[in-house]
């Protein structure tokens, strides 16, 4: 362990100290924010942080400013799985060395957006899961390039609209499913992988920690409504994380050394409509759209139920 | 042995130049290690996992899937204050375009060996400077070096200068891929103490600290980019004082030093043929030829390359009656073709210097014997006896193209 926390169980066990500070230039509304905000609590200020290029490197960096009550490196957009290796490496070597104390315990963290994992930067995050790196690596999913303009990325989902699946006369949005990270990150062999949502705090916060605590890689995967990409007003953003996982769409889960088991169970599910509803990224839907998504989601939820060997996401609600 | 020298006491080692570089960066008590295999720089990796399996180096060698990552890696290990090490090739070193930006934009001081070699396509493992010369305006101090030993005491001399407080940029160190590369040469190695001796350790960069915060590669906006920029294109153009200081307390030390250029025969040459790295080697036993048949010739190494030695190259040309400059690589759609030719044309354009014939030469490792070289002399004085060097680049040995 790399902080002496008590293991976090409810709100108030959440660290009061901010690492992240305001005056960033998140948008109104942003959960980004609120993701890397939470997560810097439970590191504490003993954290070095690896930030791959993205809303949050940009927003939180304006020169001569800064956001950040931790050490901070930027260095490119594809490469912060690798920039984090050399990180722990030279942590490790001055370890030995005697440069740093051996009982200094620091954490390292890499974020990225789901450019830089997914996509741009999954080469870089493979070979630091894969070599076992003390990292523990945290996207924020937005499901799409959101700082350069709304462009669609491998997490991007079905039917969604951005501007480049634009909704046109031959294009309805997305036409490919979102790759799945999860599974993914479990295929490296590797000790700790979550998926997390902000609406669900305690729930992401333990995960933080839990992934801080392992010996090696972690990965944890969050949700982050995005109130310009995904095209709702600033204050609905939790609301619809929410609604995220009341409908699975987003099945908050975890994968810790073998085990695997769901965090947040459902006992009703929402018709995905509640969800979609809210965001102008869907608003082309058509009401058989509407119910094929449906149908992929009562699918993913039989595999998951399959999976965790008991009936954890429930059925729809009547 | 040069006696009389402040420290003695060394080795004599049969090292191939990427086996060389491995021991300086051993020798140089280097932290973090991140490089990928690529031909021909492989053994030089693969020479450093063997001395940090054998007990011999304790640092932390990564794994890296690719040189991008390479480079990311020792960027994040160099932002964290330790001493890194990479090594790469012709399609790695442009891999890395991108990061060796950041790497000098950041002020780290990295240190990379390269053994030169062309670029695809076609495909070619052998050895020109196509590689180095895409990268000449990343910001880097490149050295080129034309012996195992001259490499080894360069990767020792360019951490001196690399963590220099008043340079703190990354230094790239050159050699021919496989002519030097994969060529056995007895290299006086002067083990561990060097690091103690003449590049102790101390952090001089900004670095990762919890307990001193600082954010490093921040966005700027138009209001402060160019600053950075600025002081970056000054701290290169000053680091040549750096890099002779270093290069003159090396000398003074271990009896060997460099410069930033050489002459071979110049204190009367009338006419001389300008090289880097192995070239130079070839250069001299040409030159020796030509004294023989009475021509006045002399040969020129240029050893740094940026910055660039202004004054210390104008010294040994002024005097000339034509100079020809090879060039390993092509500047396609230019005149003259050759990088270096261009690099002395418009830098000595306000000054009174002879005639530049440009060559290219040694594309993708075509042969070139020292009948070869001797040529290139008899075409120089040719053409300076005639009144026709031009800015024109003569390909030299393509089949078929008589020069």
């Amino acid at each position: 362990m790399t902080y002496e926390l008590e293991k976090i169980k409810t709100l108030w066990d959440i660290p009061k100290e901010e690492h992240l500070v305001g005056g960033h230039s998140l948008c109104a509304g942003c959960t980004a924010a609120t993701i890397v905000r939470h997560l810097l609590k439970v590191a504490g200020k003993n954290t070095i942080v690896v930030n791959a290029t993205g809303c949050v490197e940009v927003s939180t960096t304006s020169f001569p400013y800064t956001a950040w009550r931790v050490p901070w490196l930027h260095v490119a957009f594809e490469n912060a799985g690798a920039v984090a290796s050399g990180v722990e490496s030279a942590i490790n070597a001055l370890k030995i060395k005697g440069e740093i104390p051996v009982e200094k315990e620091i954490n390292v963290i890499a974020i990225a957006g789901d450019g830089g994992s997914f996509d741009i930067g999954f080469q870089a995050l493979s070979g630091l899961m894969e070599r076992g790196h003390k990292v523990m690596f945290v996207i924020y999913d937005n499901e799409a390039y959101m700082n350069t303009g709304i462009q669609r990325s491998g997490a991007t989902p079905f039917a969604a609209w951005t501007t480049t699946t634009p909704v046109t006369r031959r294009i309805r949005g997305e036409w490919r499913n979102k790759k799945d990270m999860f599974d993914i990150a479990i295929a490296h062999g590797i000790d700790y992988v979550a998926t997390a949502n902000p609406a669900y705090p305690v729930d992401m916060d333990s995960k933080f920690q839990k992934g801080l605590s392992k010996d090696g890689p972690s990965l944890v995967h969050v949700i982050m409504p995005c109130t310009t990409g995904w095209r709702f007003e600033p204050k609905y953003g939790i609301t619809i994380a929410k609604l995220a996982t009341e409908t699975a769409v987003w099945v908050n889960m975890e994968y810790d050394v073998g085990n695997f088991s769901v965090t947040v169970p459902v006992k009703k599910r929402k018709h995905v409509r509640e969800y979609l509803k809210l965001q102008g990224r869907y608003s082309h839907l058509s009401e058989t759209e509407i119910e094929l998504i449906q149908e992929q989601i009562d699918r993913k939820v039989e595999e998951i139920n399959k999976r965790a060997g008991k009936e954890v996401i429930g059925p729809l609600e009547a | 042995m040069v006696l009389g020298l402040e420290t003695k006491k060394s080795e004599l080692k049969p090292l191939s130049t990427n086996k060389a570089v491995a021991e300086a960066a051993k020798d140089s008590n280097v932290d973090v290690v991140a490089a990928y295999p690529i031909t021909p720089q492989t053994t030089v990796v693969e020479r450093l996992a063997e001395l940090i399996g054998e007990g011999e180096l304790d640092a932390e060698i990564i794994h890296v899937e690719s040189e991008h990552s390479a480079l990311s890696a020792v960027i994040g290990a160099s932002a964290m204050g330790a001493r890194t090490f990479t090594a790469t090739s012709s399609q790695g070193l442009a891999l890395m375009h991108e990061i060796l930006h950041i790497a000098s934009g950041l002020r780290l001081p990295i240190v990379m060996s390269v053994a030169a070699r062309a670029l695809s396509a076609p495909i070619s493992i052998f050895n020109d400077h196509s590689d180095i010369m895409n990268q000449r305006d990343t910001g880097w101090i490149i050295i080129f070096t034309s012996s195992a030993q001259e490499a080894y005491d360069t990767i020792i001399q360019a951490y001196k200068i690399a963590e220099n407080s008043n340079v703190l940029l990354p230094v790239m160190v050159a050699y021919d891929g496989y002519v030097m590369s994969h060529t056995i040469e007895p290299v006086e190695v002067l083990g561990k103490k060097v690091a103690e001796e003449y590049i102790p350790k101390k952090v001089s960069w900004n670095r990762l600290d919890p307990d001193r915060p600082i954010t490093i590669g921040t966005i700027t906006s138009p209001d402060y980019y160019y600053e950075f920029k600025y002081a970056q294109a000054k701290a290169l153009e000053s680091s040549l004082q750096h890099i002779l200081e270093a290069d003159s307390e090396f000398k003074k030390k271990y009896g060997r030093g460099y410069g930033a250029v050489e002459g071979y025969m110049m204190e009367d040459a009338e006419i001389a043929v300008l090289g880097t790295s192995s070239y130079f080697s070839n250069l001299k036993y040409a030159v020796d030829e030509l004294r023989k048949k009475g021509v006045k010739a002399g040969a020129i190494k240029l050893r740094v390359y940026r910055p660039f030695p202004r004054e210390q190259l104008y010294e040994l040309i002024k005097g000339l009656r034509a100079l020809g400059v090879i060039d390993r690589s092509i500047s396609y759609g230019m005149t003259p073709s050759g990088p270096i030719a261009l690099d002395l044309m418009s830098t000595y354009r306000y000054k009174n210097i002879p005639p530049i014939q440009s060559f290219v030469a040694g594309i993708g490792q075509r042969r070139m014997l020292i009948e070869d070289f001797v040529r290139i002399y008899e075409i120089l004085e040719r053409r300076a006896s005639s009144n026709s060097i031009n800015e024109e680049t003569l390909f030299y040995g393509v089949k078929g193209i008589d020069i």
